[in-house]
């Protein structure tokens, strides 16, 4: 799966209209994940999970954050993610499952904020994209 | 049988009171196609199928999502009975058509996009959550006469 020179202007144009939200869009997309896939809630046994946690806020920026860095990247995602990728794969160890989950909570957010934008073919383009970076982060899992 | 709550029985019947089942159906499976293009193996017969405009003004297309979603409507006035209501349905994809049931799931979960693009902030993460579990249960009863 390779992101065509569309998927990557599709990629940018969305991520330039969710702006500086970014960071809510995080927090929201990890919020339906908790939500929707409650099994998603045993990598976070130390957090507070309900609505409007701190803790949640604070980690939905560092996960808008590293989507941002790969949309900045997008020509090479796994150079911009690769101590991340790292982390994953030595100290995280989530189930590369949960990558799917998460990347789909996020375009439900995208949707639920931006449906004018997310056309089919954003909507294509920025799945893509979602996928590669999930890719990435379970790279070196084995 | 699966339990459904009273609150989410009514996150499912207020949502559902509200969906164009015509243009929801149409644009749920128009994305499906368009942003998992393998899953048009099943609509050789669909005509053209050549990009998302083309996808998107398909007549073929637009009926068809309008049959699966107005079936889906079948569940949700059975939400007690799922599997029982859907077993001929079952049969029929597994014997018939021949739909690897991970389809089932990929649309549900683009149907779950069509309505938080709809409904907007109104499809908040309860009804989301409400939601996944109702097209995880649609999709599994459909795989449940695979054989």
């Amino acid at each position: 799966m390779v992101l065509s020179a569309q998927d990557k202007t599709n990629v940018k144009g969305i991520f330039a209209k969710i702006g500086g939200q970014a960071e809510e869009y995080g927090a929201e997309a990890l919020e339906r994940m908790f939500s929707a896939y409650p099994t998603t809630k045993t990598y976070f046994p130390h957090f507070d999970v309900s609505h409007g946690s701190a803790q949640v806020k604070a980690h939905g920026k560092k996960v808008a954050a590293a989507l941002v860095e790969a949309v900045n990247h997008i020509d090479d995602i796994a150079g911009a993610l690769s101590k991340l990728s790292d982390l994953h794969a030595q100290k995280l160890r989530v189930d590369p499952v949960n990558f799917k989950l998460l990347g789909h909570c996020f375009l439900v957010a995208v949707a639920s904020h931006n449906a004018a934008a997310l056309t089919p073919e954003v909507h294509a383009s920025l799945d893509k994209f979602l996928c590669a970076v999930g890719n990435v982060l379970t790279a070196k899992y084995r | 049988m699966v339990h459904w709550t009273a609150e989410e029985k009514q996150l499912i019947s207020s949502i559902w009171s509200k969906v164009n089942v015509e243009e929801c159906g149409a644009e749920a499976l128009a994305r499906l196609l368009i942003v998992y293009p393998w899953t048009q193996r099943f609509f050789d017969n669909f005509g053209n199928l050549s990009s998302p405009t083309a996808i998107i003004g398909n007549p073929k297309v637009r009926a068809h999502g309008k049959k699966v979603l107005t079936s889906f409507g079948e569940a949700i006035k059975n939400l007690d009975n799922i599997k029982t209501t859907y077993t001929k349905l079952s049969e029929l994809h597994c014997e018939k058509l021949h739909v690897d049931p991970e389809n089932f799931r990929l649309l549900g979960d683009i149907l779950v996009i069509v309505m938080s693009a709809h409904f907007t902030k109104d499809f908040t993460p309860a009804c989301q959550a409400t939601w996944q579990k109702l097209v995880g249960v649609v999709a599994h009863a459909l795989a449940y006469k695979y054989h």
